[in-house]
């Protein structure tokens, strides 16, 4: 178990900044449509929190998601964006074509609602690959690599 | 090999000034990458797509296909990230005992 | 010829940038070096593509005023298709730059040394 890196002024900041930076990711990802930002910008920013965490802590046990759950989380972003297209085939519509849902809005806002839940599948896709990226490179040296021979 | 490279360094660098003079004056309205399809996604996007974000509905909407590419594009690298490094999937507390 | 200089300045700052990223590709002899390089002229090619689409008198690419209903004039805001192909510039540059880490990592495992001239020398043993 290693040691908290650096002291308690590290560790109590992290713990007072973490809620807004969520907060603010989400504000990012739901205000696309109407403000700069949108999937990757506001999955990057949600990665960042977890990535912070990691690095205050250096925990055995991270906060909120390890690597199995990352890979998940990605996983489940890129499901879910094709998932729509595939869902639009079952309303005789084209792949993507988001107008064929059968909602009870005006044309418009049908479209709207398709292109805001491939939004939230690509934010999820983004931190799940980014978080599993950092955790790929911060790695401890594993036993297996020795120089000069082949593994 | 460091001569050689200067030399290449030059001839892209007088390349790109020579192509680089025949491109639209910078701001200019008629330019053709500002003519032909996107005065329509200025002019409908709002109301075909339900987006007051021009580029999100272009990203989204317009060219939905093309951002499922780049999705994929991540997620490959991400895997290509992981598998290169050999990370131990599972609970980490067991990765660490191990 | 000064208007031409001036009217194009933002392509030559960029065709500086993407210079000056060849430089380091070809002549720094440390790998981490190269690689920043690249990442410096993946940044110049999208400098390049977002002051393609700047207009003269337009603003930012969002609808402020309207509803669903009226038709925005096109040359009052700028282009937004470049910024959505470079959005995908970014994505894909951000890849790039990972999987390639990981790969500069386990060469540093296996031979001890990031400096190309050595590599060589030590590959060849």
């Amino acid at each position: 178990m290693k040691p908290l890196f650096g002291s308690v002024v590290l560790d109590v900041a992290c713990r007072l900044s973490v809620p807004f930076i969520i907060l603010f990711a989400i504000y990012v990802i739901v205000h696309g449509h109407d403000s700069p930002g949108g999937g990757f910008q506001g999955g990057t920013i949600l990665a960042a929190t977890f990535i912070l965490i990691r690095m205050i802590r250096q925990d055995v046990k991270p906060w909120g998601l390890d690597r199995t759950g990352a890979l998940v989380l990605a996983c489940c972003g890129l499901l879910l964006y094709t998932g729509i297209g595939l869902l639009s085939f079952l309303f005789a519509g084209n792949y993507l074509d988001y107008g064929v849902f059968p909602l009870p809005l005006e044309a418009g806002k049908i479209r709207f609602m398709g292109s805001f839940g491939i939004e939230i599948g690509v934010s999820m896709g983004v931190t799940g690959v980014l978080v599993l990226i950092f955790d790929a490179l911060t790695e401890e040296d594993s036993q297996d690599d020795k120089p000069g021979e082949p593994t | 090999m460091k001569h050689f490279s200067w030399f290449v360094m030059l001839i892209v660098a007088a390349i790109l000034i020579i192509a680089g003079r025949e491109l639209p004056r910078v701001g200019d309205p008629e330019a053709p990458a500002a003519t032909h399809v996107s005065p329509r996604y200025i002019e409908r996007g709002h109301h075909e797509t339900g987006a007051p974000n021009f580029v999100t509905a272009v990203l989204a909407d317009y060219r939905g296909y093309d951002t499922l590419g780049e999705t994929s594009v991540i997620f490959t690298a991400g895997l290509a990230c992981a598998l290169i490094l050999g990370i131990r999937l599972g609970r980490s507390g067991e990765g660490g005992n191990a | 010829m000064m208007s031409d200089i001036l009217g194009h300045l933002n392509y030559w700052l960029a065709t500086l940038l993407l210079l000056i990223g060849l430089h380091g590709m070809l002549i720094r002899p440390n790998l981490v070096k190269k690689l920043m390089a690249m990442n410096v002229m993946q940044v110049a090619v999208i400098m390049f593509f977002i002051s393609l689409a700047v207009k003269t008198g337009g603003t930012a690419p969002i609808e402020l005023h309207g509803d669903g209903h009226t038709t925005p004039h096109a040359a009052a805001y700028i282009n937004p298709l470049p910024h959505a192909l470079m959005l995908t510039a970014i994505v894909v540059g951000v890849s790039t730059t990972g999987v390639a880490l990981a790969l500069l990592i386990r060469i540093y495992r296996y031979y001890g040394t990031l400096e190309e001239p050595e590599l060589l020398q030590r590959m060849q043993e």
